[in-house]
């Protein structure tokens, strides 16, 4: 392998019904700095069905060049399919690094694809730089449930591959005016080589609403809650703010809210501008989950609680009387 | 039904509270070993599918001598096998080393109806040895699974997504990860404990796997290193907000939200 024949920096962008994720949005826009520092192009790959819409949203998010791959065995997102076309792709063209998303998908789909290309590969990253020196991609990560941050480098083998958390990068402001050189590559991979079949999706009700990981906004509660009902006011406050409802492992232990809900090295890890931690003590393994939100909010009658250590602004005090003049306040504001 | 179990023996790292800031390392001393809390969730799988319809399920480790206390744990709870891999040729391996190793040794131990392992380890959170495992023995993989079931040679899964669980199927044999909330995995008795003590770890080393070759496993042989560890950023507490009453509070949140243009 002579890693000088491998150049260009591609975000693999994950789309849900056609619609574009937000992560890959996001490391389209740090995408560019890493690709900058070593004059080298960046470039979208997409892969499913009727891709033209998510063709114009990266190219208004700042690629150079989008490679598409589309055919109804892309439909739904399956491994087998997949990693065929993108382990062709590379084979083909050679970048020297792929981002993914470190959602359930990416997550899924980068450690098969950097194993089939016998290369390394780095997950759920909260940081990203490139080594002046060697041109090698610098990927942080936190470890051991957030107690240490690691720096990993993949300096011997190409594609440099790895899983970014979503919420981590903004994304760029977007510009209509932007062109980028489209590639339609005619990947295919028999029905017999995708073994995996989706047939069914059970939507939980509790669910609706905004996505936990893409949301700006995210209201949790926990143990202070005390019983199912009162998740109703988190819910209320979520609605209020237009954010998403989480919940810490103990709720969700207790059963009182949906696993999917939860945030923390169990579950979730989201990284929104707000994130309301009510009746939460703030455990290593929640934090783990939440640490890289912008502002961290806390509401907690304990003021002994961990979550203070942690959190931007820290209410000491019953939740039950502190979100509901919150939830008023915030109407009026959005209101007015 | 015969399946195999990848299990991994982790610092618990809820006990982990200190860095040593000499080293920039994590101080272990003192912080109990465990099974990975979703391996055991993968364990309890197996054994419950080996109890509904027959089978075996053999448990696989590579880790450090110690890392038998884990198998035992295992074998408390249900596995009628245990292997560990223990090689100083493997330590330090990254995931794709790692996996390797552990599908290597796998096609050894015989043919294996299901594949089992939790979504990930609590160390170090990656979440690649079960896809990676998946792509080494050239099998389908379902990640996060919450619900398993088996209809003949035809797996049935429920898989974790954003707003709900896909129904995924697909034909066995199969390496599939789970997530927590698959089961409650069960508790060891004492005789049952009694029993695992006395059980024998049987034990692999390089020389058992020669179609590992050693150049490209352990520290130096990982594709990826370890350029530094350091401290996590300190957030820092900010503002603390306690007024004569909540409502109060609430309030003064709100405006302080509202001044730094929040909401």
């Amino acid at each position: 392998m002579d890693l000088k024949d491998y150049k260009n920096v591609w975000v693999f962008i994950e789309t849900a019904r056609g619609e574009v994720r937000n992560v890959g949005l996001e490391l389209l826009n740090q995408g560019r700095v890493l690709a900058g520092a070593n004059n080298e192009k960046l470039v979208a790959v997409i892969i499913g069905k009727d891709l033209d819409a998510a063709a114009k949203t990266v190219t208004a998010y700042g690629a150079d060049e989008v490679i598409l791959v589309e055919g109804e065995e892309y439909k739904d997102y399956n491994t087998d399919g997949y990693t065929n076309a993108m382990v062709k792709l590379s084979e083909k063209y050679k970048p020297a690094a792929i981002l993914f998303g470190g959602t359930i998908q990416g997550r899924d789909l980068a450690p098969r694809i950097s194993c089939r290309l016998k290369t390394g590969c780095t997950a759920d990253c909260t940081d990203l730089a490139v080594n002046a020196e060697t041109g090698d991609i610098e990927w942080t990560r936190p470890a051991f449930g957030g107690s240490i941050m690691a720096t990993i480098v993949c300096s011997q083998t190409r594609p440099q591959v790895g899983t970014v958390r979503p919420g981590v990068f903004k994304k760029a402001q977007p510009d209509d005016s932007k062109t980028a050189s489209i590639i339609r590559e005619e990947i295919r991979t028999p029905a017999e080589e995708i073994r995996t079949k989706l047939v069914d999706f059970i939507k939980s009700a509790e669910e609706a609403g905004v996505k936990l990981e893409e949301a700006e906004i995210v209201v949790s509660g926990g143990r202070g809650l005390g019983k199912p009902e009162n998740f109703a006011i988190i819910k209320e406050l979520a609605d209020v703010l237009g954010g998403a409802v989480g919940a810490s492992r103990a709720a969700v232990d207790a059963g009182w809210i949906s696993p999917l809900r939860q945030v923390g090295q169990t579950g979730k890890t989201v990284g929104p501008k707000i994130y309301f931690a009510c009746g939460i003590s703030g455990a290593v393994q929640h934090l783990a989950g939440m640490s890289s939100s912008k502002i961290i909010v806390a509401i907690n009658k304990d003021p002994e609680a961990p979550i203070f250590d942690v959190a931007d602004f820290g209410v000491v005090g019953d939740l039950f009387e502190v979100i509901p003049v919150l939830i008023e306040e915030f109407k009026k504001i959005k209101a007015s | 039904m015969d399946m195999l179990v990848c299990i991994k023996q982790v610092p618990d790292t809820e006990e982990i509270k200190k860095m040593d800031p000499a080293t920039n390392t994590l101080i272990r001393k003192g912080v109990p070993s465990i099974v990975s809390p979703y391996d055991k969730n993968a364990l309890e799988a197996a054994v419950q599918l080996k109890e509904a319809q027959g089978g075996s399920v053999t448990v696989l480790s590579m880790g450090p001598e110690q890392a038998k206390d884990a198998l035992k744990e295992c074998i408390s709870v249900g596995a009628d096998r245990a292997v560990l891999i223990t090689d100083s040729a493997f330590a330090g391996s990254d995931t794709l080393a790692t996996s390797s190793i552990l599908a290597a040794a796998i096609k050894k131990l015989g043919n294996f109806d299901l594949i089992l392992c939790g979504k990930q380890a609590i160390d170090g959170d990656t979440g690649h040895v079960g896809p990676e495992i998946a792509e080494h023995l050239g099998l389908a993989q379902v990640t996060y699974a919450a619900k398993i079931e088996i209809k003949g040679d035809i797996i049935v899964v429920n898989k974790e997504h954003d707003d709900g669980y896909e129904v995924i199927e697909a034909k066995l044999p199969v390496v599939c990860t789970v997530v927590k909330s698959i089961n409650e995995p069960r508790y060891a008795t004492i005789k049952s404990k009694m029993m695992a003590n006395k059980a024998k770890i049987e034990v692999l080393s390089a020389a058992d796997l020669p179609d590992i070759d050693t150049a490209k496993t352990g520290l130096n042989g990982s594709p990826t290193r370890v350029l530094k560890t350091f401290a996590p950023p300190k957030r820092g507490s900010g503002l603390r907000i306690k007024e004569e009453t909540a409502g109060e509070s609430a309030l003064k949140l709100v405006q302080k939200l509202v001044e730094a243009k929040l909401v």
